[in-house]
């Protein structure tokens, strides 16, 4: 490229000359840039190609193919195309349908609870009536850094009859619960998935909440609003972009719900082996050995996934350019 | 002015009352998310007996030493070799990860190619996708060119971070000013010579923010191991405390170990998000505000 539109600097004018050494150093330093800029994303670009691309792919390719044994399950095994036959057997599955509906009722209850929760909590610590601030909001982040498969392990324990001082205590004032039983295994690991994660959320809002501007809060002060007002009518609306993005990965985490029913199969007799999606995928791939049931149901999880995060963000675009036209 | 003084006068009762409840409330939530933390620290100090038949703030049956002593000489000493492991997947993995993703970041932020916006939407979508989507293939993958049930299998899928790709942009537009690196190209120096001299260190807050994220990313993983590894002396912690939880149904002298354990594992997180604070506070806010 820069080899051809070289100037032959014979006799050129010195204007041109230093024109075109410009132009020549300006290309140069372009791709320079363009070379930096490759080696500097090249290392990530090869990871997602290796660990995400290529499995991506793989899946969807497995998905449609099948090990079959003609001749009774006595001949050799030879992988056949079957389209969409494991897609059929996934979605008729009705193990995999009920982890579904499991998964839904599961967010159902989690994603409010767990927005409206650390919302609330954010805007009772930026209302700057709150003692011992920071400390509180140290405690309450606390539970992110325990690690999700711990944070399981202390409510299995907690939840457990016997070792638990929960129930003892509702034990004495004559109240038996089981936390694991068939109407309150999903609320309890709720509450774990809460228990996790409230904390982290609201520093996210808190975080936001910091931004808001303080002109825009002394304006609705002095117009009159009160705390609660102002709270719930000013700042919540500012804030809105965090609350769909929380809502949003709270959405995402929440539909590979895995860790917290793995480790309570062990206490409880309703949380089985294909409990969630997750565990159905897991099952299917290495109890079972059924890598295109696996696939199958993987690409299933991940077009529900892109779908639902798709529709979140359609329609929260919608509804901002609702609310800019209408102002 | 005159309307905001009257009412302040008026809600002075009715504030008072506010100011309790919302203390009230918010004491509450901490209650709750320190007492199970609270009784981690209390149960580590029991024996077997003492877990199930003694009241939880008694200290008759103390026996936390014991515990420790129990616990790192368990199935042989597992229990230092999968902390080892822990350590070495979490931090060494989210270092280079950390690295790798903020420099991607930076250079989306910096710089101009073709199809950017399509690529970094790329980005954008691997963070949405399920681990557990990916574990199969990522399994098959790796049986096929044989590193299953080793490290390997483990750490370079750990390093895959898209989220700190995002935050490495946000970080770059915010950190590192663009006069900053005309100024260094003006003087002649080469681009991956200011990057790392210059631009590194102005990107230093960010990267400690990317690095703890990805560090307790690591250290929660879960499922990655459990399908990779079968080698028990390749597990993390989290795996093999999942691993002798299951035992613990069976032969009950895995509780207390168990529980000592996790509340060992939990020690490293808890002491960098505490030291760290500053950080991962400006991390949280440049992923909100955006």
């Amino acid at each position: 490229m820069t080899a051809t539109t070289q100037v032959p600097a014979t006799a050129a004018a010195p204007a041109r000359e230093t024109d075109s050494s410009r132009h020549k150093a300006q290309r140069a330093a372009r791709r320079r840039r363009g070379g930096a800029a490759g080696v500097l994303m090249a290392p990530f670009f090869v990871l997602l190609t290796l660990v995400f691309l290529i499995p991506v792919c793989t899946a969807v390719w497995l998905s449609f193919f099948s090990d079959d044994q003609p001749g009774l399950g006595f001949g050799p095994e030879r992988t056949v195309f079957v389209g969409l036959r494991s897609y059929a057997a996934v979605l008729t599955d009705p193990s995999f349908l009920s982890g579904l509906s499991t998964v839904a009722l599961y967010c159902l209850i989690y994603i409010p609870v767990m927005t409206v929760g650390s919302l609330a909590l954010a805007l009772l610590l930026d209302s700057g009536l709150v003692r011992l601030r920071s400390w509180a909001q140290l405690g309450l982040f606390l539970p992110h850094a325990v690690p999700g498969i711990i944070a399981a392990l202390i409510w299995l324990y907690l939840y457990t009859p016997g070792i638990s001082p929960i129930i003892d205590v509702l034990g004495k004032a004559d109240i038996t619960v089981n936390f694991l039983g068939l109407h309150t295994a999903i609320p309890s690991i709720v509450n774990i998935a809460v228990w996790s994660n409230l904390g982290y959320n609201m520093v996210v809002f808190y975080a936001a909440l910091q931004a808001v501007p303080r002109e825009v809060l002394e304006a609705s002060v002095v117009d009159g609003a009160g705390p609660v007002r102002t709270a719930l009518q000013v700042k919540a609306p500012l804030v809105r972009s965090s609350i769909v993005m929380v809502a949003m990965f709270t959405l995402i985490w929440a539909l590979q719900l895995f860790t917290e029913p793995m480790l309570l199969r062990a206490g409880s007799q309703v949380v089985d082996a294909r409990f969630s999606p997750s565990m159905y995928i897991y099952d299917a791939a290495f109890s079972r050995n059924n890598y295109s049931l696996a696939a199958a149901a993987s690409v299933i999880l991940l077009i529900i996934t892109i779908a639902v995060s798709y529709g979140v963000t359609r329609w929260t675009n919608r509804v901002n350019s609702a609310e800019e036209s209408t102002r | 002015m005159t309307t905001a003084e009257l009412s302040r006068s008026t809600l002075l009762r009715p504030r008072l009352l506010g100011r309790t409840t919302v203390n009230v409330v918010v004491a509450i939530s901490v209650l709750y998310t320190m007492l199970p933390a609270l009784w981690l620290v209390l149960a580590a100090g029991k024996s077997r007996d003492a877990l199930f038949s003694s009241n939880i703030l008694s200290f008759k049956d103390f026996s936390f030493v014991q515990n420790v002593k129990d616990l790192f000489a368990m199935d042989g000493g597992l229990y230092s070799r999968w902390y080892g492991n822990s350590l070495l997947y979490a931090v060494l993995g989210a270092a280079l990860g950390a690295m790798i993703s903020v420099a991607c970041g930076y250079a989306f932020d910096k710089y101009h190619f073709r199809h950017k916006e399509k690529l970094f939407g790329l980005v954008l979508a691997a963070v949405m996708v399920p681990q557990t989507v990916l574990a199969l293939p990522l399994y098959l993958i790796a049986s096929a060119t044989g590193v299953v049930n080793t490290f390997w299998s483990v750490f370079i899928p750990v390093l895959f971070n898209p989220f700190g790709v995002y935050l490495g942009r946000i970080f770059a537009q915010g950190y590192v000013p663009n006069e900053v690196l005309e100024a260094a190209r003006v003087d002649g120096a080469g681009e991956l010579t200011t990057y790392v001299r210059v631009s590194l260190r102005m990107l230093g807050p960010g990267l400690i923010t990317v690095f703890l994220f990805q560090l307790t990313a690591i250290w929660n993983n879960f499922f990655l191991p459990m399908v990779m590894l079968s080698n028990q002396k390749l597990y993390p912690v989290s795996l093999g405390l999942f691993q002798w939880n299951s035992q613990a149904t069976v032969s009950p002298e895995y509780y207390p170990v168990v529980i000592m354990g996790s509340l060992l594992a939990v020690l490293p997180l808890v002491l960098a998000f505490i030291f760290l604070q500053r950080f991962w506070r400006s991390g949280l806010t440049a992923g909100a505000v955006k």
